[in-house]
């Protein structure tokens, strides 16, 4: 255990727009790059509303499959991939993020299939949800963290296929409800 | 790529029930349709959770942690330095680690077109700001104190004087945003977004303490705020080198 205790979170609140999102944010690569695609999904609340005061954020692995970290014990990446995309949603509840397909990862068991991780802040979220994008025309047999998920659910997590790239919708309560994990 | 055997990962035990706001908390009602209703899965901590994005100077303008110099004119209200350090749960400072924070002027309004408190909007505050730690894990950030402000939460709801702060700390688990408070705030006690952390020792983390020697005579106030994010168990990899 740390030594020091915590400082607990907070809402973001209905004016995270002030101060987060950044003119990049949505752009985990320039436009135009080779092989680059959108990530676009909408978030919903438990009365099926959008929410129009929700902020995405998006970490991912290079596609070698690499993090400019130095955890990283296989060695640091240092590609020049950002990796980190933010994106408040819309009026519609839209978010977009244009990014490329991350690589496959070691696990503990086996490989990880291609994911990325995602935070979800907003107006009446105390605290950050969590949850992982997965991609519906990839190899996600062997992803142990995708095989603890009832089977049910499953598909929550998974990135459907889209004209340019993907869409991710984010429920967050009710039915059809996203996985969030425990960190 | 190395096999799994080989990755020898930091891990970020997890923290106690109370150390944070439960996502379900009557008192604070957009809380209602928002919190998730199924039981948390448990993520393992892989090569994902245990990175993060390292966001240093690329993303800071000159003035963007004097938020009294964005515009022509002063703002209106009492100057104050805010100032602080970035740790981790095992006191190691993070350094060169962005720290963004946003806030409502002196009269509690913020500036944004969903706000429609009728306290003037202030021409010369923007209310954000950006700032990055040194190598001892110091922020500073020159500002106005900002007012409070009447919301519709309750009966006669008014959120006590607050700043958001947003940090990313060094790996994904330990992302955080939160607010500082100021001391003895007469509002907190009918505050559920203060009060939504169950613990009042916890809650504390969250005030500010009144800094006499960081004060510029006739000048500003001052407030330190520490931000500590969750720690990672000392592992027998580590180098020798990274502790402090």
């Amino acid at each position: 255990m740390g030594e020091l205790l915590t400082t607990p979170s907070q809402t973001v609140g209905p004016y995270l727009s002030i101060g987060l999102p950044w003119e990049d944010g949505p752009f985990v690569v320039p436009e135009g790059t080779e092989g680059a695609f959108w990530i676009r999904g909408t978030v919903t609340d438990g009365a099926g509303e959008v929410v129009p005061d929700a902020l995405i954020e998006t970490w991912q692995a290079d596609p070698q499959g690499g993090f400019d970290h130095p955890d990283d014990p296989r060695g640091r990446a240092e590609s020049g991939f950002r990796a980190f995309g933010r994106c408040p949603t819309d009026e519609n509840g839209e978010y977009r993020i244009l990014t490329l397909l991350p690589g496959v990862l070691p696990g503990e068991q086996g490989q990880q299939a291609r994911h990325i991780d995602v935070s979800v802040f907003a107006r009446g979220l105390l605290n950050r949800v969590v949850t992982r994008i997965y991609f519906e025309d990839q190899d996600n047999s062997g992803d142990a963290v995708l095989a603890s998920v009832p089977a049910e659910r499953r598909d929550t997590l998974v990135a459907k296929k889209t004209e340019d790239g993907y869409r991710f919708d984010v429920r967050l309560q009710g039915k059809g409800e996203t996985v969030f994990f425990a960190l | 790529m190395a096999a799994p055997t080989d990755l020898r990962l930091p891990r970020y035990p997890r923290e106690p029930e109370d150390a944070n706001a439960p996502l379900d908390f009557a008192g604070y009602r957009s809380t209602k349709l928002r919190h998730p209703s199924q039981p948390l899965v448990l993520l393992p901590q892989m090569l994902t959770e245990v990175t993060g994005p390292l966001l240093g100077p690329g993303r800071l303008g000159e003035l963007d942690n004097d938020l009294t110099r964005q515009h022509d004119g002063e703002p209106q209200g009492q100057r104050i330095i805010v100032t602080g350090r970035l740790l981790d749960g095992d006191g190691r400072p993070i350094r060169n680690s962005l720290v963004e924070i946003w806030q409502a002027n002196a009269g509690g309004r913020y500036r944004h077109t969903g706000d429609r408190w009728p306290s003037p909007i202030d021409p010369n505050f923007s209310g954000l700001g950006r700032a990055l730690t040194d190598d001892d894990g110091r922020y500073e950030f020159t500002t106005i104190k900002p007012g409070a402000y009447p919301w519709k939460n309750h009966d006669n709801a008014w959120r006590p004087a607050h700043i958001h702060f947003s940090v990313f700390g060094s790996a994904f688990t330990q992302r955080l945003v939160t607010q500082m408070y100021f001391p003895e705030d007469p509002l907190f006690y009918q505050d559920p977004i203060f009060n939504s952390i169950p613990d009042e020792k916890v809650r504390q983390r969250m005030i500010s303490r009144f800094n006499l020697e960081r004060t510029v005579p006739e000048w500003a106030l001052a407030f330190d705020f520490d931000i500590v994010v969750r720690g990672r168990e000392q592992s027998v990899f580590e180098d020798e080198e990274d502790e402090d």
